[in-house]
C-alpha cells in the first residue's frame, strides 16, 4: 500500500509533554515538515524558550539550545552572527516574548536579524499555570485577572505583530491561526515561506500563531478552538502586516 | 609580540581580544568601558567573519554572547558595574550550560548609579555569584595596562579549557589610564570545539546546550561535575604575584590598581627599615589561599587594602584563619587611596 503521511524527518519518536488539544504539537509538526521540504533540516538550530516549550529539544532532530526567559532572540543573534550559515528558530510564547523579551523581539526586527521567530500567542501563561499575560484578552479570567483583565489597572493586550510592522527592517511579518483547517494550512504556508526567506537570507521574520491552551482556558479542545476563531482572532486579526525588503542602503552624507 | 605601543587599558583589552580570536563583539556602552565598543566597531568589521552589535541591553548583550559562544566562535562582551548587574542572569545560564566566554567589568562606583569612578566593590558579585545557583567565575584582576592585554588573551584560552565564563575585573582607572604595551601574536589554532559546539547535525547526532535539568537528582549530578571542574581550576589557575615578601613580616594584599600604591607604601617602610612586602592576588577566584597560608608563620599581621568597605579581606581572614592579625584599610564610593594615608593605616599597627 503507498504511504500517503508519514512522520517528518525532524520529529523524533518521543511522546509529547503537551496537555490534550495543545497546539504546540501541531506547530512542531509543521516546523519538522517545513525543514524536511526545505532541505534545511541539517543547518538548522532551535532554540527552546522557558514557558511550555521549554523542553522542544526533546522532539527535534536538529541541534538546541535553550534559552533564558525572553532571550531567544538575542541568543539567536549571536547563533547567526557567529555562523550565518545555520538556519536560527526562535520558537517563543506571549509571554516570553511578549513580556520578558520585549527588548529582544524589539531589537532583532530593528536589526532586521536573519532568523525565524515562530511566536505562538495563547494569551496566557501556559508553564506556570494561567495567569495573566501581556496578551490576555480584556475581560479575560485568569488565575491572577480572577475577575477578568480590567484595562483601568491591567492596560490592554499588547499587539506584536502590529508594533513589529512599524520598524522598517523586518523582512516578513504574519499572524496565522490553528482553528480550521484553512488556518492550518495558511500556518504551514507562513512558517515555509519564513525559513525559505531566512534561508536565502533575506532577513527577519516573524510567524504569530494563535494557538490554543484548553487547560489554563478551561474549555474542551473543540471549545477552544471555537474561541480563537470566534473571540481571540477578533483582538488579533489574521493576516500578513509586512511583506516588503527593507531599504538597505547605507547613506554615509546625513 | 608586537612593538611597544601607547594605548589606554581599555584599547588594550580590545586590541588584545582580537588578537586572540574574537571575532564577534556585543556591547552596550557605559562609562568607563566605551573605548572597548568603540574599539572594536572599527575593528571588527575589517575582519573576515567578524562582527560588532551594539545589543539593545546589556541582558541582551550576554545573551547574545551565549549564542555566538555555542556555535563555536570566539566572542566576548564588556561593561561596567551596573551593566553586568544586568548581565548576571545571563552568566548563570552560561555558566551551567557550560559555554566559554569571556566578560570584561571596568568597575565604576556604586552601589546604584554611583559614579564613574573607579572601585573594587564588584568583588562579591563577580568572586562570590552575583547570578543565581552553584557555580563559579574565573575572575582575573590585572593592575597594568600590560597585564589588561595580557589577561585578556589568557582569558579567552581559559575560557575554552575549561568551557565556562572567564571576567576580567580593572577599575575605572585603569581602563583610562595610558601606559605603554605589547601585543601577542594573532592567535591561529583554537581548541577542538566539535563536541559540543552547534554547528548542525549534518556529520553528528542532535546536540543539545541547556541549563535546565528538572530531575533533582541529575541536576546535582551536573553541579558536582562543575565543581570537579572547579577543584581542578582551582589546582591548576591560582595567579598571584609577590614583591619583597622573603623577608617581610608585614604583608600587604591587595590587587588590580591599587596594588601599584600599595608597592610605593612598601618602599618608604622599607626606607625606614620596616620588612614590608606584597602578595597581589591577580586569579581573585581562584583565590590564592595557600600563597597567603604560606606567609602566616613569618607574618607579624596581614594588612588588605582595597577601594571597597572591605569584600576580599573576608577571603584573607578564611585563609588566614585566625593564626596572625588581618587589618583592613579600604576607601569606596569611588576615592582612590593616597600612598600616604595607605603608609600612614599600615604604621597605626606597627
Amino acid at each position: 500500500m503507498e504511504k500517503i503521511f508519514k512522520k517528518p524527518k525532524g520529529l523524533n519518536d518521543k511522546t509529547m509533554h503537551y496537555c490534550p488539544g495543545c497546539g504546540h504539537g501541531i506547530v512542531h509538526k509543521m516546523i519538522a515538515q517545513t525543514l524536511e521540504e526545505l532541505d534545511l533540516l541539517e543547518r538548522t538550530i532551535f532554540i527552546s524558550p522557558v514557558g511550555c516549550a521549554v523542553f522542544a529539544y526533546w522532539y527535534f532532530n536538529t541541534d538546541h539550545i535553550q534559552a533564558a526567559h525572553g532571550r531567544a532572540p538575542a541568543v539567536a543573534t549571536g547563533l547567526k552572527r557567529a555562523n550565518p550559515e545555520l538556519i536560527i528558530v526562535s520558537y517563543q510564547g506571549d509571554g516570553d516574548l511578549a513580556s520578558a523579551g520585549t527588548a529582544e523581539i524589539v531589537h532583532a526586527a530593528a536589526r532586521g536579524e536573519n532568523i525565524s521567530v515562530i511566536f505562538i500567542n495563547n494569551a496566557v501563561y501556559g508553564m506556570t499555570g494561567g495567569q495573566m499575560a501581556p496578551t490576555t484578552l480584556v475581560g479575560q479570567k485568569t488565575s491572577t485577572s480572577p475577575f477578568g483583565r480590567d484595562p483601568n489597572f491591567a492596560g490592554h493586550p499588547l499587539k506584536v505583530c502590529e508594533m513589529l510592522a512599524t520598524t522598517k527592517a523586518p523582512r516578513y511579518i504574519e499572524r496565522t491561526s490553528l482553528d480550521s483547517v484553512a488556518n492550518l494550512n495558511k500556518t504551514k504556508k507562513a512558517i515555509k515561506k519564513s525559513f525559505d526567506l531566512q534561508a536565502r537570507g533575506e532577513g527577519f521574520s516573524l510567524v504569530e500563531i494563535l494557538s490554543p491552551c484548553p487547560t489554563n482556558w478551561g474549555m474542551s479542545p473543540p471549545e477552544a478552538m471555537d474561541w480563537i476563531a470566534e473571540t481571540l482572532s477578533k483582538e488579533y486579526p489574521l493576516g500578513v502586516f509586512r511583506d516588503e525588503r527593507a531599504d538597505t542602503e547605507v547613506r554615509n552624507d546625513s | 609580540m608586537s612593538e611597544k605601543v601607547l594605548m589606554k587599558g581599555n584599547e588594550a583589552v580590545a586590541e588584545s581580544a582580537i588578537r586572540a580570536g574574537c571575532k564577534l563583539y556585543f556591547g552596550y556602552p557605559i562609562t568607563p568601558q566605551s573605548e572597548i565598543p568603540e574599539y572594536m566597531s572599527r575593528k571588527l568589521p575589517q575582519i573576515p567573519g567578524g562582527a560588532y552589535i551594539q545589543a539593545e541591553t546589556e541582558v541582551s548583550a550576554i545573551n547574545m554572547v551565549y549564542g555566538a559562544t555555542s556555535a563555536g566562535a570566539r566572542a566576548m562582551t564588556t561593561s561596567s558595574s551596573p551593566g553586568i548587574s544586568l548581565m548576571m542572569e545571563g552568566i548563570s545560564y552560561i555558566a551551567c550550560a557550560e559555554v566559554p566566554c569571556v566578560i570584561v567589568n571596568v568597575m565604576r562606583g556604586g552601589p546604584g548609579l554611583g559614579n564613574i569612578s573607579p572601585e573594587q566593590a564588584d568583588y562579591f558579585q563577580v568572586v562570590k555569584g552575583g547570578g543565581h545557583g552553584n557555580y563559579r567565575l574565573v575572575v582575573l584582576a590585572p593592575s597594568s595596562v600590560q597585564e589588561m592585554a595580557d589577561l585578556t588573551y589568557d582569558a579567552f584560552d581559559i575560557a575554552d579549557k575549561y568551557r565556562m565564563p572567564v571576567m576580567l575585573v580593572a577599575e575605572g582607572n585603569l581602563g583610562q589610564m595610558m601606559e605603554p604595551v605589547k601585543f601577542k601574536e594573532l592567535k591561529t589554532e583554537f581548541t577542538d570545539k566539535s563536541e559540543w559546539a552547534l554547528t548542525g547535525t549534518r556529520n553528528h547526532e542532535p546536540k543539545i546546550i541547556t541549563s535546565i535539568l528538572l530531575d533533582p537528582e541529575t541536576m546535582e549530578k551536573h553541579i558536582h561535575k562543575l565543581y570537579e571542574k572547579y577543584a581542578l581550576i582551582e589546582e591548576n589557575e591560582v595567579r598571584f604575584e609577590e614583591y619583597l615578601t622573603d623577608d617581610a613580616e608585614i604583608i600587604i594584599i591587595a590587587y588590580g590598581l591599587i596594588s601599584r600604591v600599595a608597592r610605593s607604601v612598601v618602599d618608604k617602610l622599607r626606607d625606614e627599615g620596616i620588612r614590608a612586602g606584597i602578595l597581589r592576588p591577580i586569579s581573585l577566584w581562584p583565590f590564592p589561599n595557600e600563597a597567603i597560608k604560606s606567609k602566616i608563620e613569618q607574618a607579624e599581621f596581614f594588612f588588605v587594602c582595597e577601594m571597597s568597605m572591605g569584600q576580599m579581606v573576608e577571603d584573607v581572614r578564611l585563609a588566614v584563619n585566625g593564626a596572625k592579625p588581618v587589618h583592613f584599610f579600604g576607601r569606596c564610593g569611588g576615592v582612590v587611596p593616597t600612598p600616604v594615608e595607605m603608609f600612614d593605616n599600615v604604621k597605626k599597627y606597627l
